[in-house]
């Protein structure tokens, strides 16, 4: 399992937010953060996407684990 | 019919049933089991109470003569093996068991263990906050150990999924009660770790007794929790039930479904939060260039950059003023100088010795010098004589 670094994509996001709109950027610096804020944002929204629904279940067969798709009961 | 014959009081009717108990040798030793509900302490001494079980109930007297050799106090709710005998109550019509001796049901002694083993783990820094985990805000994969039937993986699934359609839930099943659970649930729990299958991990289990939840009360349990790196969510029981799992875990849930909601995030919440957070990137870096513009437009407007020859107009202006300053200085000098000369002209005009030799005087000269004393002169001398109009030359004689 990849640890997932979304958590510190919006860490990063947050802070880069609040550093601009502090204002005491220059417009160039201003400009580099606002762009790397960005390419968080739309990687957290990437990231966001890219998982996919799968409900499973983790079976033992002859010792090894299998892996089903579960439906639960009603 | 004389119905006055043949009645009975109530009086001997509760006598009677009363001689028709007193006679059955069951009733009078019996040991029933059950659970303690309306308990009273009563200042005399005598303990008041009732014994049911999910269907039925009786009174109970217990008379201070044997409560005073008990060695816990009876209290509602908890489970009791309690022997004595059957008798009625005459003046009541109620008939009730006249209790010599109370035990505690397993279910006492579990509690018991539960206090210790809690208080060894507590001790051990088990349940201490610093070791415990952050749910990750995001997870992909939420490990389910629980029971693959019954409401409580239906639960977990079904609000995990409306939070976030995207999540994989992987379910380990285990047994959640009985015998062996306990090794089971730690099991899962060590493999989950091992082979690194889930973000977080969520330990739940459906309401139940205090023996139906045991499994979550084991050390071994606990101990699994306790070295667990993969967060765990404990949802045991119900919302009153603390197990030793719940303590041990990083966060602890209600029930199953809260569970779900602690450890699966609101997707469109989040979205919401990161489109939130582009707007004010925006909003912030807008403001800048907006203050930007400002600064350059007040410097456009000053008047170097609003009318830029007229500064250089100025300096021409200045140029043109020494130039003439400077030419009126020459003139007056010029004009200053010019007079002198005038002047000494006529003065020189007036010693000249031209002006004495138009009156008719000459002058003598002696090899090109004037001659002004007659001693300068020799017999034989040649000189010359210049008058106003010409010169000749002579010899002294």
């Amino acid at each position: 399992m990849s640890k997932t670094n979304f958590e510190d994509n919006m860490q990063n996001l947050e802070q880069i937010v609040t550093e601009l709109e502090k204002g005491d950027l220059n417009l160039e610096e201003s400009i580099i953060k606002f762009e790397k804020g960005i390419k968080l944002s739309k990687e957290c929204n990437k990231m966001l996407e890219e998982a996919e629904k799968k409900i499973t279940i983790l079976l033992e067969k002859d010792g090894n684990l299998e892996e089903n798709n579960f439906v639960a009961e009603d | 019919m004389n119905y006055e014959e043949m009645a009975v009081t109530v009086s001997q009717l509760n006598s009677y049933i009363k001689d028709k108990i007193a006679d059955d040798e069951y009733l009078n030793n019996i040991l029933v089991k059950g659970e303690i509900s309306n308990f009273k302490n009563h200042y005399t001494g005598h303990l008041y109470f009732t014994l049911k079980d999910e269907k039925s109930l009786i009174k109970c007297i217990m008379f201070k003569s044997y409560a005073q050799k008990l060695e816990f106090m009876p209290k509602d709710g908890m489970k009791v093996f309690a022997f004595g005998g059957v008798s009625v109550f005459e003046r009541d019509g109620v008939y009730q068991i006249y209790v010599k001796a109370i035990q505690e049901d397993g279910v006492g002694l579990l509690y018991k263990k539960y206090e210790e083993l809690k208080n060894k783990l507590e001790k051990q820094g088990y349940f201490d906050e610093k070791h415990k985990q952050k749910i990750p805000l995001m997870p992909k994969t939420v490990g389910v150990l629980t029971s693959q039937t019954g409401s409580v993986i239906r639960d977990i699934i079904n609000v995990s999924t409306r939070r976030n359609p995207n999540v994989h839930i992987r379910l380990l099943p285990v047994p959640v009660q009985g015998e062996g659970a306990a090794e089971k649930i730690a099991d899962g729990i060590r493999i989950m770790n091992e082979k690194k299958l889930a973000d977080v991990l969520i330990l739940a289990r459906g309401g139940g007794s205090l023996e139906d939840l045991w499994p979550f009360n084991e050390e071994i349990v606990a101990h699994s929790i306790y070295s667990s790196e993969i967060p765990i969510v404990s949802a045991i029981g119900h919302e009153t039930d603390f197990t030793i799992s719940d303590f041990v875990a990083d966060l602890r849930a209600p029930t199953p479904s809260a569970a779900a909601e602690l450890t699966v995030p609101d997707i469109y919440e989040i979205k919401q939060r990161n489109n939130t957070y582009q707007n004010r990137l925006r909003i912030s870096l807008l403001k800048k260039v907006e203050i930007m513009k400002l600064r350059f437009d007040k410097s456009m407007s000053s008047r170097i950059f609003k009318e830029p020859l007229r500064n250089i107009n100025d300096q021409y202006l200045k140029v043109d003023t020494n130039i003439k300053k400077l030419e009126t200085a020459v003139r007056n000098k010029q004009k200053q100088v010019n007079e002198q000369y005038i002047e000494l002209v006529s003065k020189l005009d007036a010693l000249s010795p031209l002006k004495t030799l138009t009156r008719g005087y000459s002058f003598t000269e002696k090899e090109g010098k004037m001659v002004k004393s007659i001693n300068e002169l020799n017999v034989g001398d040649k000189i010359t004589i210049k008058l106003i109009d010409g010169e000749s030359n002579a010899q002294i004689i």
